[in-house]
């Protein structure tokens, strides 16, 4: 199976170690997985916020960058869906959210992970929604050595991050955000993890803004860590 | 209210974001709406799971809806045709004067100065009561939310349960104010008690059904084959005004019609569950035209397009008019939690407002409408909530293109500006990794120098969060590096 990483344009200038997570995980599986240079973005950006034209000119490029693999990987729940929702090209269907591929494609929910401190998972709107990806994501955390997976309550409720909307309707996005904020913070847990450095950034820069001591990181990174 | 901004919109209503702004600092506010739509939020669920064929009636409401848009004109000259036999009287209204017009003449044909008013949202968004009240007719909403806003001169905030915005004590305040102005005063030790509040709302009414001649209501359904209308509600004052009045006008909006009779079967297990979280609405009424004897003698349906044809026209956005009113998408939407639905400017709030308001009135006409498709981080729960299966984010997204195409070619907004930068850093491989490399040097510097709080437009971010600095070495620089391939 050939496998190709689909590192998104903000996993890729923000968050690299994400990336790196997933290339440790999956290398660690025993796959083999490329990293095709000519990736650039996928204009979900663009595409959401109404750009559409500038959107459609990045999809040619992403289809000629991915186009021959088997399975296309990402560490994003909202870039995932938008390809595979909004792109209509050939390898589409090929792209799978890091979860997915490991539950559904490689089936595999243990992935030898060592992780002794209490965490609690916020499931992000696209992976949740557009995805369906259920509790996928919440199999692999489980089944993470060491590991005081505590419950968010009122999980689902969006965290107000919304690509633009953060920055066109700050207000509401923020307010939203208090309220995540003060979820995460009833849990106890010291990590927060989600499957998207987005809505990561954006929680995250809340918390960090209030010195609540709670880190974010991404389920990849999680899954990465060993004894 | 002003007389003129009343049409579907609120005319001169501020830009989403500035009334957001308002109803965010109101903490009174924020509580009500907080509890309210968390509380019928898990009824709503308890409500479905009951049901094992729920997503087949969903798809089901889908379809019959998708149907009656592609025949919409057969399905309407079929109801007008069922309606006349019956014993009707249909009129045809292109827009909100015509409307109004047509009603007003029906009301003093009659003799008649106040009306009854029950369920209709149709008449709120062509500013009936406003426009009667120019020509010397006083309209009551009996409807227990309806009345509340209404004596309170207030504006509805949510599509079913429009005081949802009001906690007791206010609506105790409200009545004891207002009701004597309009009738029969409430009691002087009137309480927060929702028992009484209600007895003081039925007491208040009661006179009114009992001396109107003229009733006023709303359509949630009419069906082409038969030309039975129907109206369903909690209350029974419904049931007064559709039945004690010797005439019946019923204002419904185009989009409302169904196929056959046996549709009912569908929709009327879909809304109450979506709605109320109820596995049956407490009444419904149906007629069919007039009946010797019994109910209303005469009877007048008015079909209201008032921009329904335009947004029929885009068929990626007509499906918004597959709406039912059922506002289980106001319930799940994040955004109208914290908001509330007056922020929207509209007579249709939360999720389906931001996309029926803009088609109504038409996508590039002003500020506030062409900011309501941007009132959403699409999360999707109002697709997933939504009893016809509208897909409402898909519709957004759409309604953002036509918002953003309706303002090229003059000079460009900043933002547009930052797309077409961004397209071009994207554009290739090589200037991405340029970008990248500056965009670390300069957060370095940024982060050097304190960027938690960034001037300009990007205060949005910094307001409250902190920014991310860039990383030293990109994902891209990191695996060339290593020598992967
Ligand atoms: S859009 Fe769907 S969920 Fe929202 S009010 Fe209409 S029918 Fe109900």
């Amino acid at each position: 199976m050939r496998v190709a990483l689909f590192i998104t344009c903000y996993n890729d200038a923000l968050f690299p170690d994400t990336g790196k997570a997933v290339t440790a995980v999956l290398e660690r599986l025993g796959h083999t997985v490329e990293f095709p240079a000519a990736q650039t973005c996928c204009g979900q950006m663009h595409y959401n916020t109404g750009y559409r034209r500038e959107a459609d000119s990045l999809v040619g490029a992403f289809n000629d960058a991915f186009r021959g693999y088997d399975a296309i990987v990402t560490p994003s729940g909202s870039c995932g869906g938008h390809v595979r929702h909004h792109h209509k090209t050939e390898t589409a269907p090929n792209v799978y959210e890091f979860s997915e591929f490991l539950v559904d494609v490689l089936e595999v929910t243990d992935v030898g992970a060592y992780y002794p401190h209490r965490v609690t998972y916020h499931p992000t709107c696209h992976s949740l929604r557009m995805l369906r990806v259920g509790d996928k994501p919440l199999q692999l955390l489980r089944a993470v050595e060491g590991i005081d997976l505590v419950e968010l309550p009122e999980a689902e409720s969006c965290c107000g991050f919304g690509g633009t909307f953060a920055m066109k309707n700050s207000e509401t996005s923020v307010a939203m955000l208090q309220d995540k904020m003060g979820n995460v913070r009833k849990t106890g847990a010291r990590t927060l993890c989600a499957s998207d450095n987005s809505c990561l950034m954006h929680i995250g820069g809340g918390l960090g803004r209030v010195k609540s001591g709670v880190r974010t990181l991404h389920l990849a990174e999680i899954l990465a860590a060993t004894r | 209210m002003s007389r003129d901004d009343v049409n579907v919109v609120w005319l001169g209503s501020p830009t989403f974001p500035k009334a957001a702004h308002d109803a965010l600092q109101d903490t009174q506010l924020r509580r009500n709406l907080k509890h309210a739509t968390t509380t019928i939020r898990d009824k709503r669920l308890k409500a479905v799971a009951e049901l094992d064929d729920w997503e087949t009636l969903r798809e089901a409401g889908s379809q019959i809806k998708d149907r009656v848009m592609r025949h919409l004109d057969e399905y309407l000259l079929q109801l007008e045709a069922s309606v006349t036999a019956a014993g009707g009287v249909v009129h045809w209204a292109q827009d909100a004067r015509e409307a109004n017009a047509i009603v007003s003449k029906l009301v003093r044909a009659k003799g008649a100065t106040e009306v009854v008013k029950i369920k209709s949202m149709a008449t709120q968004e062509i500013g009936l009561n406003e426009a009667l009240e120019d020509d010397g007719i006083e309209a009551t909403e009996t409807d227990l939310a309806e009345l509340i806003v209404q004596l309170n001169d207030d504006r509805p905030s949510h599509i079913l349960v429009p005081a949802i915005h009001r906690n007791r004590t206010e609506i105790r305040d409200i009545f004891k104010r207002e009701m004597g102005k309009h009738g029969i005063a409430a009691p002087e030790d009137l309480t927060d008690e929702p028992r009484a509040l209600a007895e003081a709302a039925r007491v208040h009414l009661r006179e009114k059904f009992l001396r109107a001649k003229v009733a006023i209501s709303g359509a949630n359904f009419a069906c082409a084959d038969t030309g039975t209308v129907g109206v369903v509600e909690s209350e029974g004052n419904g049931r007064m005004c559709l039945t004690l009045p010797e005439t019946l006008i019923t204002v419904m909006g185009l989009e409302k019609v169904l196929p056959s009779f046996s549709d009912l079967e569908v929709f009327l297990q879909l809304l109450p569950r979506s709605s109320t979280a109820e596995r049956m609405n407490p009444y419904t009424s149906l007629w069919t035209g007039v009946t010797p004897g019994d109910g209303p003698q005469e009877f007048h349906l008015i079909l209201l397009d008032n921009g329904r044809t335009k947004t029929l026209a885009d068929v990626e956005g007509r499906s918004a008019l597959h709406c039912i009113r059922c506002s289980a998408c106001l319930n799940v939407c994040p955004v109208y939690e914290r908001t509330g639905g007056r922020s929207y400017g509209s007579v249709y709030p939360g999720p389906i407002g931001a996309v029926l308001t803009p088609q109504l009135v038409g996508v590039g006409t002003s500020e506030h409408a062409d900011s309501l498709p941007f009132a959403s981080t699409l999360c999707g729960a109002c697709y997933d909530a939504c009893p016809v299966r509208i897909d409402i984010p898909e519709m957004l997204v759409h309604l953002r293109a036509k918002v953003v195409d309706s303002h090229r070619g003059g000079v460009p907004k900043p933002e547009a500006l930052a797309m077409k930068g961004a397209q071009v850093v994207f554009g290739s491989p090589r200037r991405l990794a340029m970008a990248e490399r500056l965009g670390a040097m300069a957060g370095r510097f940024v982060g050097i120098r304190g960027g938690r709080w960034l001037p300009g437009p990007a205060r949005k971010w910094t307001g409250a969060r902190d920014v991310p600095v860039p990383a030293r070495e990109s994902f891209r620089t990191w695996w060339r590096k290593a020598g992967r391939r």
